[in-house]
């Protein structure tokens, strides 16, 4: 059984942002964040052979998931401005799950995101990308923690 | 009140040339999107449901194909009581004309104009190229979401028996011409679904017997626009073998890019028999003894 308390910080802020404002302001929610998704670092430019698609995103979507010397999974995420649904979705996982620690990012129940209330306002077809993009996050983290 | 139709020597070589206008039409006409008596009203619908909101048109409305033009409960499309709500609170009257453009080859305006074609809207037609083409000619863009009047736009029941095929219409119709446009994976079963997309469920990969494969996309010119009309014809007459007196039935997965191919021949190609099965791949491949074809080739009917 999954709990509350199972999120990070900074996601669970947004959980409450979203829980607390109407289906249409989500949407302004989400393009806000969507404006806010940081560019890819330097290092990652151009590199887009060694980033991984997640296909089940509707429109490109790359992404690259390390570990910190510390442990703590870092995030990048490359998506073309006129996919801003997208780039929301993964500027959620960025503000929330970016520099936390790997075991917390595991530890997201991988249906948190039916509490950010968007299947009205997104369409349920629609936020499956976000399920993908957490399944694929914490693939990731698996096999490099292992 | 309807406005003029586009002259462009282009659209006119087409079957319907008043279903498109072009981006220089537009630029021109635009004046007439605002103002209290608008006689036209522009629609931005994408497969993105938040791009419209990142800069549209000026004077654009939004229709969201999917929370807007879907029944939430049934699968199916909103009835005329909600579509006439939703017209008159976008501002639009039964006498608009409507332009309707988006993303993608105007894939999804295309299946809007589709539905807008099930309640009869008398004037409803394409921006040839789309918000790609209005975009990369630096016409004007704003993200000012536009104050359109309330009408009162008529409860008129949808009609479904002209340009829209149920399963039991389509297992009547097995070895009359169908064209299926989803990818070639997606048509010889390799594939469950679009390239790079999400699985939407289909237990069994293959198409409908006897259905010829044209991508949809194949109608669209490099930028955006639609192909010209001796072009088309040798894609749809000459490879896929359908001729303008056909009775035919396109499809593809949920009935979005075959309502794009069910503009081409119905407006651009002048078929006067078309319908779309917009239950498609997700229906027919997972319904209970109905026959598929896998592979490259048609296959027929048993």
């Amino acid at each position: 059984m999954t709990t509350a308390a199972a999120l990070p910080p900074g996601l669970a802020d947004l959980v409450d942002e979203f829980e607390a404002v109407t289906a249409k302001d989500r949407l302004q929610l989400l393009l806000e964040l969507s404006r806010e998704l940081p560019d890819l670092p330097e290092h990652l430019v151009g590199q887009r052979d060694s980033l991984e698609q997640v296909h089940e995103c509707q429109t490109p979507l790359f992404m690259a998931v390390a570990l910190s010397d510390d442990e703590r999974v870092q995030l990048h995420f490359d998506a073309p401005p006129e996919a801003p649904t997208t780039r929301g979705f993964a500027s959620i996982l960025h503000t929330g799950l970016h520099d936390e620690p790997a075991q917390t990012v595991l530890d997201v129940p991988d249906d948190f995101y039916v509490r950010l209330g968007l299947a009205e306002a997104v369409s349920p077809l629609r936020l499956r990308g976000m399920a993908a993009m957490l399944a694929r996050i914490k693939r990731n983290v698996r096999e490099q923690t292992r | 009140m309807a406005l003029p139709h586009d002259n462009d020597p282009k659209l006119a070589s087409y079957a319907h040339p008043e279903r498109l206008v072009t981006t220089e039409w537009l630029s021109r006409h635009l004046d007439a999107a605002s103002g209290p008596d608008a006689g036209l009203a522009v629609v931005e619908s994408d497969e993105d449901v938040l791009l419209y909101d990142t800069g549209h048109i000026p004077g654009a409305v939004k229709v969201d194909w999917h929370t807007e033009l879907n029944d939430p409960l049934t699968r199916d499309y909103v009835d005329g009581a909600r579509f006439a709500e939703l017209m008159s609170e976008k501002g639009i009257g039964r006498d608009t004309t409507v332009v309707i453009y988006g993303d993608k080859n105007n894939w999804w305006a295309a299946y809007a104009l589709w539905v807008f074609s099930l309640f009869g809207h008398p004037d409803v037609r394409l921006l040839d190229g789309g918000r790609a083409k209005w975009t990369q000619e630096d016409h004007p863009m704003t993200t000012e979401v536009p104050q359109r009047s309330r009408t009162s736009y008529p409860v008129v029941e949808r009609d479904d028996s002209a340009i829209r095929a149920f399963r039991d219409d389509v297992l009547a119709h097995l070895g009359k011409p169908m064209v299926d446009v989803r990818s070639p994976g997606e048509y010889s079963g390799e594939l469950l679904h679009m390239p790079d997309y999400p699985q939407e469920g289909a237990v069994r990969g293959g198409h409908i017997p006897g259905a010829a494969n044209v991508p949809w996309a194949k109608a669209a010119a490099e930028d955006g626009t639609f192909k010209p009309r001796d072009e088309l014809e040798k894609l749809y007459q000459g490879e896929a073998g359908l001729s303008p007196q056909d009775q035919v039935v396109a499809y593809c997965r949920i009935g979005e890019r075959s309502s794009h191919t069910w503009f081409v021949l119905t407006h651009l190609l002048g078929y006067p028999n078309v319908r779309n099965y917009e239950g498609s791949w997700t229906e027919w491949g997972n319904t209970v003894r109905v026959p598929i074809a896998a592979g490259t080739e048609p296959g027929s009917a048993p």
